[in-house]
């Protein structure tokens, strides 16, 4: 029987980086097929192919038996093909009714049929569980995981044959993700074909019904859920064996309330914060890091990590609390003031492209701005300063970047954000706070990171990672702090940090001692 | 020839080249029509004019390198002028020797309300300098009371305007010479420079870098207030007199250069060799224009013409580069 | 509509309810003072002239929406009018046909601005500015000194009062919105402007037709800035290509948008904020008249007032609790 949808000899080249080569995928009806590999793997330019935001350069497409072709987003959307990426495809200033039916309103004399298309809004929220969102509610003023709610049945809305999803649960609420899952099965049961891609094993457990691994832009295996073990199908993904990776961790430090204790030398915590609070979203934290601790924020996504971390930095107006910096008490009102020697906090933001770096600048130049004032004199730069500085970072951190003077954008998602971490090294912060950094970051790349940060921390400098992975905060850190609405609820360290703990705590549940 | 091509248009410098050609084939052309276009003393008579527009091109560039622009223009222009010849007055005299820098002071006094509105207040910088624009013309009519202005400029404001000093060189030239080797320098060589180009570029990471993005933004405006102001102070100095809206012609010309020297009109990019040939380009433009005896409509429909083509070439040029 | 949608509705628009309100204040704070304001002739001037102003507004608000900007809708206005001088005139039958190619004419020059933005690949503020010094060029072509005539007819008709002295002009420019905006706004095609003006890649990904929609934006501004100029002949009985009114008008019509209510980022907004924007744009000239204020000090006090107007804005900025959001 030949499968409902088929792409085959799928192959694109981006100037010398081979996204794709010869690649191909299959789905047939009332069938969910995850698509699994490392970022960098292709997936993400299969899925571009398949919904026909990226033209490939040779390949077929088939779809029920006839060969279609896929010219722009139109003719996927045309030919029932609808996706729900990671970038979301709304509007903010329109309401949720004119996102969901942007392209094909149901239409009176011509002009848009406010009624009915209010009416259609409706049904598609229903059918994603989202009654409660109105339909003339502006999309701007939805909070993250209701956008991609919105976002999910602006996609179901279109009655499609075929649904991709790419990472689309990644911003949602855990009562959301139950929601996607319980339509993802109504729909399977309908008879559509969903491709799945998701980073989340867990997800994938509970909805695949076929998987295809894909490494370096090539297909590597197809196989039935659940035929192959959690490390057969790693291993197919990296192409390597399974090792360890995560550095090892000193002897676990710290009293069970959280606070860090004094060590023999009797010396203040680099970091000691204590009743932090901000306009009703964080409230009354206290944390403390000591010189070579690695401090994990766990919790869901949305519970005040990002907005601590963005107080630390001087972001924020009117946060209230003490923050004390190797026992001085210190105020920032900038991330200008935060980054100053006697200061010394940094921020690797979370989203690389649009806080962390300047794309079209070259890699020397984003390397070297944050610490500009030490490589020149009286305003003046001194080139000379500023390439031995860029090579003897290069070098320290591996950066695969031919030419310093490319523009930084032509560099992979992975280098581009050891430049950013580099970028904050040349400054020789005491403190530095990172936001998710290894989101969307190939494998290697993750596992030399973990390296780095585990050596900052033996150096004395303070550590402070928020991560979405479960499995990145137990290996990385020495304690986890666990958020929920804007407070610390659970501190976990040493056996403590478990998954089930870390899940438990986010849900602010009880977790036996 | 296309690898030459292509390596022009990686390095992002294809506009520059581009223009200057252009500049070299308009004179050629010019030069049928009169064996005059290709003498040294029309050369330099048209450095000197060009000179103006370049001054005022700089202050441009560099709001436009920011991802803004300035509207204010045609009338902070005109304070120039007017104030630098009203200070001559003052004091029975002694005025005049602070008149010049009164009146580039006047100016940045103007980009300083600019930079407020635009760094501090976040209005966009297209209808905030409008609206400086508009206030700088009610406070000209104020001061000249509706006539004409009748403060004369200073010898020493007509002698940088219209003399030549060293080598035979206008003095407007060295004025320019040396505003756009300082421009030069700062966008290049220093640590405001490359905040500039941050800034233009993505404002946000570069505040996360920590850099006071609302500082460098508003020093761009103060520099482009005192970039016009003192072309208002030279253009006096030519004429002897100020006039209304003496800024006027100045304002779509200059950011024109700027943009046909290659800088990108949303910012980030742009090299001020690049905005050096554009005003050389629109400069010599203009000229031939009005020299050649057509009638005014085709020569606005050739000048439009031309700008556009260009353009097209340059975008045809970026994105066989990508 | 119940409670509940006209809550949403008023978010959505509430920049051009503030512009009206603005206006309703001036203009009565107007006829306050100047009793005698309140007659059919003082009427009939203040809307015209603040019609004239809303023709330009409303052309320039469609580009706008889409995140762009028209640097030549004064120079169409400017063409139209001298294009009009020359055709609306004569037989009733003659003026009409003059009517419809001084559009035609209008219409063409935005297109042209669309396809060069569009497929050239060029950024709108450039090519605007380009493209208005060609139309001004035409205009001159057409007037090189001031001149011609107009169909007196229809003329003193559009320019007068109607019955109980209501302006006619004003009730051309709601035959325009009803006729050109309403529809437009509420097609696939306007709403697809507004899409793309809020997210130009989250639109192309939901497939909607980029350059159909931003083609059609920039075609019909230059129908509304033409209708402007046919206007304009209507009250001046003539046709002058003068390149500062050109200007003048371009740039008046970015802040009756922005007065309007309309980000110049795209997005959000609508044209009849703009017009409301031009009325208040012409009341304060008129208000400042009427206060007897200075002649002198009078354009002063409009260029402080326009920037105040347009910082208003900013006093949301006081609430800000992120810095972070101050950048885009």
């Amino acid at each position: 029987m030949t499968p409902f949808f088929r792409m085959q000899g799928v192959s694109k080249r981006y100037s010398g980086v081979r996204a794709l080569e010869n690649a191909h995928l299959e789905c047939g009806r009332g069938r969910i097929h995850a698509v699994l590999g490392e970022n960098g793997a292709g997936k993400s330019t299969l899925i571009k192919v398949m919904s026909g935001v990226v033209i490939p350069d040779a390949g077929l497409i088939e779809l029920d038996g006839k060969s279609i072709v896929l010219d722009g987003p139109a003719s996927a959307s045309r030919a029932g093909i609808v996706s729900v990426f990671q970038e979301l495809s709304l509007m903010p200033d329109l309401s949720v009714a004119d996102n969901i039916a942007i392209t094909n309103p149901p239409k009176k004399f011509g002009l848009i049929d406010q009624r009915a298309q209010r009416r259609l809004a409706e049904q598609a929220l229903a059918q994603v569980g989202c009654e409660d969102v109105h339909p003339l509610a502006l999309v701007r003023d939805l909070p993250l995981s209701r956008r991609q709610m919105v976002e999910i049945a602006k996609a179901v809305a279109r009655q499609p044959k075929i649904m991709i999803l790419d990472e689309a649960t990644s911003a949602l609420t855990a009562a959301d993700v139950q929601r996607v899952f319980t339509l993802l099965k109504r729909q399977r049961a309908d008879g559509l074909a969903i491709v799945y891609i998701s980073h989340r094993m867990s997800e994938i457990d509970e909805l695949a019904d076929d998987c295809s691994v894909y490494r370096n832009g090539r297909h590597v295996s197809t196989f039935t859920a659940g035929s192959k073990s959690p490390d057969e199908i790693v291993e197919m993904m990296i192409g390597r064996e399974v090792s360890h990776a995560y550095p090892p961790k000193p002897a676990s430090r710290g009293a069970a309330d959280g606070s860090a204790q004094k060590v023999d030398d009797g010396r203040p915590p680099t970091l000691d914060i204590k009743h932090l609070s901000w306009s009703g979203c964080l409230h009354d934290i206290d944390l403390s890091v000591r010189a070579g601790e690695i401090v994990g924020l766990g919790g869901l996504d949305g519970q005040g990590q990002r907005e601590f971390f963005l107080a630390l930095f001087g972001v924020l107006r009117g946060v209230s609390g003490q923050i004390q910096i190797d026992g001085k008490t210190i105020s920032v009102d900038s991330p200008k003031a935060a980054k100053q020697p006697n200061i010394g906090i940094a921020l690797v933001p979370e989203d690389r492209k649009t806080d962390g770096l300047m794309l079209p600048m070259s890699v020397r130049d984003n390397l070297t701005f944050a610490a500009l004032d030490h490589l020149s004199h009286a305003g003046v730069i001194s080139f000379a300063d500023e390439a031995r500085a860029t090579s003897e970072m290069v070098a320290q951190l591996k950066i695969k970047a031919p030419d310093v003077d490319e523009a930084v954008g032509t560099l992979s998602g992975g280098n581009q954000q050891k430049v950013v971490i580099a970028k904050w090294l040349l400054n020789a912060p005491r403190v530095i706070l990172l936001n998710d950094p290894t989101r969307g970051i190939d494998v290697g790349t993750k596992q030399e990171i973990y390296l780095l940060l585990r050596k900052l921390a033996d150096k004395g400098v303070a550590v402070l990672l928020y991560s979405t992975d479960y499995a990145e905060l137990i290996g990385c850190c020495d304690r986890v702090a666990v958020f929920f609405d804007g407070r610390i609820v659970r501190w976990l360290q040493g056996d403590e940090m478990t998954e089930h703990a870390l899940v438990a705590s986010a849900l602010n549940l009880g977790v036996p001692a | 020839m296309t690898n030459l091509i292509f390596r022009l248009q990686k390095s992002g410098q294809m506009p520059v080249v581009a223009a200057a050609l252009c500049s070299v084939v308009l004179l050629l052309l010019g030069s049928l029509y009169s064996s005059n276009f290709l003498s040294a003393d029309y050369l330099l008579l048209q450095l000197q004019i060009a000179s103006f527009l370049g001054v005022v091109a700089t202050g441009a560039m560099l709001v436009i390198l920011l991802g803004g622009i300035d509207l204010s223009v045609p009338w902070v222009v005109t304070v120039g002028g007017v104030m630098s010849a009203a200070a001559a007055g003052w004091w029975g005299g002694a005025g005049a020797n602070f008149a010049i820098p009164f009146g580039i002071a006047c100016g940045a006094l103007f980009g300083l309300v600019n930079g407020i509105g635009v760094a501090y207040l976040r209005v966009p910088s297209m209808i905030f300098t409008l609206g400086v624009n508009a206030v700088a013309q009610g406070l000209v009519v104020v001061r000249t009371g509706g006539f004409a202005p009748q403060d004369r400029a200073t010898p020493a404001m007509h002698l940088i305007a219209t003399g030549r000093s060293l080598l035979g060189i206008p003095n407007a030239l060295l004025v320019w010479i040396v505003i756009g080797s300082a421009t030069v320098f700062l966008l290049h060589r220093t640590m405001m420079g490359r905040a500039i180009y941050a800034v233009g570029n993505r404002e946000r990471a570069a505040y996360l870098s920590g850099v006071d993005t609302r500082r460098v933004t508003l020093l761009c405006f103060v520099i482009a207030g005192a970039c016009s102001a003192a072309v208002g102070v030279l253009l006096t100095g030519y004429s002897t007199k100020a006039y209304q809206a003496m800024g006027e012609a100045y304002l779509l010309p200059a950011i024109t250069a700027v943009v046909l020297g290659g800088t990108n009109i949303m910012g980030g990019r742009g090299s001020y060799l690049g905005t050096v040939v554009g005003v050389v380009l629109i400069t010599l433009l203009q000229s031939i224009l009005s020299v050649i005896q057509i009638p005014d409509m085709v020569r606005q429909v050739i000048y439009g013409g031309i700008i556009i083509v260009m353009l097209l070439i340059y975008g045809r040029g970026r994105r066989m580069a990508e | 509509m119940n409670l509940e949608e006209f809550r949403f509705r008023f978010r959505e628009h509430r920049g051009a309810y503030a512009a009206a309100a603005m206006f309703v204040v001036l203009f009565a704070v107007f006829i306050a003072k100047y009793q005698a304001g309140w007659s059919v002739p003082v009427i009939t001037t203040a809307a015209n002239k603040g019609v004239l102003l809303a023709l330009v507004a409303m052309a320039q608000t469609l580009p706008v929406l889409t995140a762009g900007i028209d640097l030549s809708v004064g120079m169409v206005f400017v063409l139209a009018n001298c294009l009009a001088s020359h055709l609306v005139v004569g037989t009733p039958v003659q003026a009409a046909l003059g009517v419809v190619v001084v559009l035609a004419v209008g219409t063409l020059c935005g297109l042209i601005n669309g396809l060069i933005i569009v497929y050239g690949r060029l950024q709108p503020i450039i090519t605007t500015m380009a493209t208005g010094t060609i139309y001004f060029g035409l205009a001159l072509a057409l007037r090189p000194v001031p001149g011609g005539n107009v169909q007196e007819g229809l003329a003193d008709m559009l320019t007068g009062a109607q019955l109980g002295g209501v302006p006619s002009s004003l009730l051309m420019l709601l035959a325009i919105v009803v006729l050109v905006w309403i529809p437009y706004r509420r097609s696939t095609i306007g709403r697809a402007a507004l899409a793309i003006g809020s997210a130009e890649g989250a639109a192309y990904m939901s497939g909607v037709p980029i350059n159909q929609t931003k083609v059609f934006a920039y075609a019909l501004s230059g129908l509304l800035a033409s209708l402007g100029g046919l206007f304009l002949t209507f009250i001046t009985y003539s046709g002058e290509a003068s390149m500062a009114l050109g200007g003048s008008y371009t740039l008046s019509s970015i802040a009756a948008v922005v007065i309007g209510g309309t980000s110049l980022a795209g997005g959000a907004g609508s044209a009849i904020g703009s017009i409301f924007g031009s009325f208040v744009l012409r009341t304060i000239g008129d208000l400042l008249f009427v206060f007897d204020l200075e002649p002198l000090w009078q354009p002063l006090f409009q260029g402080v007032i326009l920037l105040v107007a347009v910082s208003l804005g900013s006093l949301q900025l006081l609430k800000l609790r992120n810095r972070l959001d101050m950048f885009k």
